[in-house]
C-alpha cells in the first residue's frame, strides 16, 4: 500500500464517528490546550502501543526471529556450551524434508487437524442450532453442561480422560464389557495402537472444543434480526430453508473466525497428545507436529527448522481464511 | 447484560412465532429436540461429574471391577491427602504468582493498546491490527524450544518472571483484539458530549467510557486468568525444576508418580484446581464469546 493516508485509500468508510484525533478536545476549549494537543495526539497512540508491542516482541518476536536464524545454523548441545554456531544454509531443512518420517508426521498432523476441526465445527453448529430450537429449560441444561466441560482446566480434564480410559479400572472398558457384552474389551489398552490412540485424542479434543464453537455460533445466530426470519417465514420458507439460506449466511463472518481458530488450534495440538503419550503410548508412532518438535529439543537448530515448517503449514492452511477475513474486516 | 437480555427476548419471540405458525405438530418435535439437548448435555458433563464423584471415593472402591456411579458413602479422605501434600501448596503459590503477574501486565498493556487502536487514527494502525491477527496464528507449540533458550540466556528459566513474560506475550494479542471490540462498542459521541460540557479528553474518557468498559475489562481479565492458570505446555518447558512447578504440572506429576496411579487423589486434585476456574468462568463466559463476536463482526 503506497498511499500513506488510509482515508484516501478506502473511500467509503469515513463512518459517522469521523476522524477522531485531528480535532479532538478543540472547539470549546481555549487556545492553550489546542496548541498542545496536535503533538500529543500524534505521538499518543504510539506511546499507548509501546508496552504491548514491547511485551510481544520480547516474549514472541525475539524467540521467533532467533529460532528462524538458528534454523540455518548448526546448533546443538555443543553450541549451548559456548561453541560458536556454524552457518549450514538449508541443510537442516534438507535433512528434515528428505526424511520420510517427517512427512508422515506432517500428513498425520494435517489429517488429525482437518478431521478434528471438521467434527468440532459440525457438532458445534448443530448444537448451536439446537439451542435456538428447544425450550428454555432444555437450552439452559445444554448450556450448563457445555460450560462445565469448557471451563474445566485442560490438565484436569486430561487426567479424567486418562482415568476414564484406564485399561484396568476405567469406566469405558467396563461399559463396553459389562452392559454391552464385549468381553474382549475388558482390559483393552486404548493407547497402544496408533489408530485407537488418535481415536481417543479426537474424542477428547472434540469434547473440549465444541462448547466454544456452539456458544459463539449461538451468540451469532441470536444477532440475526427477527424481522428477516419473519419475512422469510411469511414468504413461505420453512424452518430448514430459513436456517440454511438466511441464518447461516448471515453468521458467516462468525463461522469463518471460529473455523479459522479451530484449524489453528487443532494443528498445534500438543497438551492432549503429550499427556496421552506419557500415559503409555509409543511416542514415535503417535507424534504430531507439536510433540515432534518437543522431542527435537536437544537439537535446537532442527527444532527451529521444524517449527518454521510448521509455521509455513499453518499459514498455508489458513491463508485463504486470513485474506478473506481481512477483506471483510474494515480496519 | 442488557445485550444478553434483549438477545434472549429475541430468541423467545422467534420461538413464539414458530409455535403459532406450526401449531401442535411441532410440539412433539420440540420435545424430542429438548430430550436430545438434555442427552447431549449429560454426555458433555459426564467426565466432569466423574472427576468430582471419584474424588470422594476411597482408593479401594475405585479399584473394583464395578465402577461406583454415585459416591453415596464417599468421604473427604482424598482431599485431606491433597492438603497434607506440601508440593500442592508450593505449586499453588507459584501458580498464583504467575497468574497474578500475568493478569496485571496483560490487562494494563492490552487496555492502552486497545485504546490506541479504537480511539485514535494513526499511520501504521492497519498494519498493527494485521500483525496482531497474524501473531495469533503463530503456533506457540512451534516456539517453545526457542522461548526456553531465550529465557535460559537471561537466567529466567525456572523463574516466575520468565514464565510470566512468555504468558503475557501469548495472551496479549487476543486480549487486545477482544478489548478493541469492547472499546469501539462504546460510542465516541458519549465522550464528545462530555467534552462539550467542559471535561478534558482524558477526563471524559475516565469518567464516561471507562466505567462502561468495566465488563470488558472483567471479561478479558478472566480470559487471562484462565489461560495462565490452566496453561501446561510452556510451564512444562520453562519450569522443569520440580520445586517450581505450577498446578497443572503438579497434577500430571501425580498421575505419573507411581506405577499404579492413585486415581482418587488425582481426581481430588483436579477438582480443587477446577473449582475456582468454573466459578470465574460461569460469571463471564457470556461476555467472552459475545466480545469475540463483536470483534469479528464490527469494524
Amino acid at each position: 500500500m503506497p498511499a500513506p493516508r488510509t482515508t484516501a485509500a478506502v473511500p467509503p468508510p469515513a463512518p459517522p464517528r469521523a476522524p477522531v484525533p485531528p480535532v479532538p478536545p478543540a472547539a470549546p476549549a481555549a487556545r492553550r490546550p489546542r496548541r498542545r494537543t496536535p503533538f500529543r495526539s500524534r505521538l499518543g497512540p504510539y506511546l499507548l502501543l509501546v508496552p504491548a508491542v514491547a511485551a510481544i516482541a520480547v516474549g514472541l518476536g525475539y524467540p521467533l526471529a532467533r529460532q528462524f536464524v538458528i534454523s540455518f545454523q548448526e546448533y546443538g548441545l555443543a553450541q549451548q556450551f559456548g561453541r560458536p554456531a556454524e552457518w549450514v544454509g538449508l541443510q537442516n531443512y534438507v535433512t528434515l524434508l528428505t526424511d520420510p518420517y517427517v512427512w508422515t508426521v506432517i500428513a498425520r498432523s494435517i489429517a488429525f487437524c482437518l478431521l478434528n476441526a471438521g467434527l468440532t465445527m459440525a457438532i458445534g453448529i448443530a448444537l448451536a442450532v439446537l439451542m435456538t430450537k428447544v425450550g428454555r429449560a432444555a437450552r439452559v441444561t445444554l448450556q450448563v453442561g457445555m460450560l462445565l466441560a469448557w471451563g474445566t482446566p485442560v490438565l484436569a480434564t486430561m487426567t479424567v480422560w486418562q482415568w476414564l480410559f484406564d485399561s484396568q479400572y476405567g469406566v469405558v472398558n467396563w461399559l463396553l464389557a459389562e452392559p454391552l457384552g464385549m468381553g474382549s474389551m475388558r482390559f483393552h489398552s486404548w493407547l497402544i495402537e496408533p489408530l485407537s490412540f488418535y481415536g481417543v485424542a479426537t474424542v477428547i479434543v472434540v469434547w473440549m472444543s465444541v462448547p466454544f464453537v456452539a456458544f459463539t455460533v449461538y451468540a451469532g445466530l441470536l444477532q440475526v434480526p427477527e424481522e428477516c426470519m419473519e419475512a422469510a417465514q411469511l414468504d413461505g420458507a420453512n424452518a430448514w430453508q430459513r436456517l440454511w439460506s438466511l441464518a447461516i449466511p448471515m453468521v458467516k463472518p462468525v463461522l469463518f473466525v471460529v473455523a479459522l481458530l479451530q484449524v489453528i488450534w487443532d494443528l498445534r495440538v500438543f497438551t492432549q497428545i503429550h499427556v496421552l503419550q506419557r500415559a503409555g503410548a509409543p511416542t514415535r508412532e503417535t507424534h504430531l507436529l507439536g510433540t515432534y518438535i518437543y522431542s527435537l529439543a536437544k537439537e535446537f537448530s532442527m527444532a527451529g527448522a521444524m517449527a518454521t515448517i510448521m509455521l509455513v503449514i499453518t499459514l498455508g492452511l489458513t491463508v485463504f481464511y486470513i485474506r478473506r477475513m481481512l477483506r471483510e474486516e474494515q480496519l | 447484560m442488557s445485550a444478553a437480555g434483549s438477545a434472549v427476548a429475541t430468541a423467545r419471540g422467534q420461538r413464539g412465532g414458530q409455535r403459532s405458525a406450526r401449531g401442535g405438530r411441532s410440539s412433539l418435535g420440540r420435545r424430542l429436540l429438548g430430550a436430545l439437548a438434555v442427552a447431549v448435555s449429560l454426555a458433555w458433563v459426564f467426565p466432569v461429574y466423574w472427576m468430582i464423584s471419584s474424588a470422594f471415593l476411597p482408593t479401594n472402591e475405585l479399584r473394583t471391577s464395578e465402577p461406583t456411579f454415585f459416591p453415596v458413602d464417599g468421604g473427604l479422605g482424598n482431599f485431606r491427602r491433597v492438603f497434607t501434600d506440601p508440593t500442592f501448596f508450593s505449586s499453588f503459590r507459584i501458580s498464583l504468582a504467575v497468574t497474578g503477574l500475568t493478569l496485571a501486565a496483560a490487562i494494563l498493556f492490552a487496555f492502552v493498546a486497545a485504546l490506541a487502536v479504537s480511539r485514535f487514527r494513526f499511520r501504521g494502525k492497519k498494519s498493527f491490527i494485521v500483525t496482531i491477527l497474524v501473531v495469533q496464528m503463530i503456533p506457540a507449540e512451534g516456539l517453545f524450544i526457542s522461548q526456553y533458550h531465550v529465557l535460559d540466556n537471561w537466567g529466567l528459566v525456572n523463574a516466575v518472571l520468565g514464565l510470566t513474560i512468555v504468558y503475557v506475550a501469548a495472551i496479549l494479542p487476543f486480549t487486545i483484539w477482544m478489548l478493541r471490540g469492547f472499546v469501539s462498542g462504546i460510542p465516541i459521541e458519549l465522550e464528545e458530549a462530555a467534552m462539550m460540557d467542559g471535561l478534558s479528553r482524558t477526563g471524559a474518557f475516565f469518567r464516561i467510557t471507562f466505567p462502561l468498559l468495566a465488563p470488558g475489562l472483567v471479561a478479558s481479565g478472566v480470559y487471562g486468568f484462565l489461560q495462565a492458570w490452566n496453561e501446561y505446555t510452556l510451564a512444562l518447558v520453562v519450569m522443569s525444576d520440580p520445586e517450581k512447578q505450577t498446578l497443572p504440572l503438579w497434577l500430571q506429576g501425580l498421575v505419573e508418580g507411581n506405577r499404579a496411579t492413585d486415581w482418587g487423589l488425582v481426581m481430588a486434585g483436579a477438582t480443587l484446581i477446577t473449582v475456582p476456574v468454573i466459578v470465574f468462568f460461569l460469571i463471564v463466559q457470556n461476555r467472552m464469546s459475545s466480545g469475540l463476536v463483536a470483534g469479528a463482526v464490527k469494524g
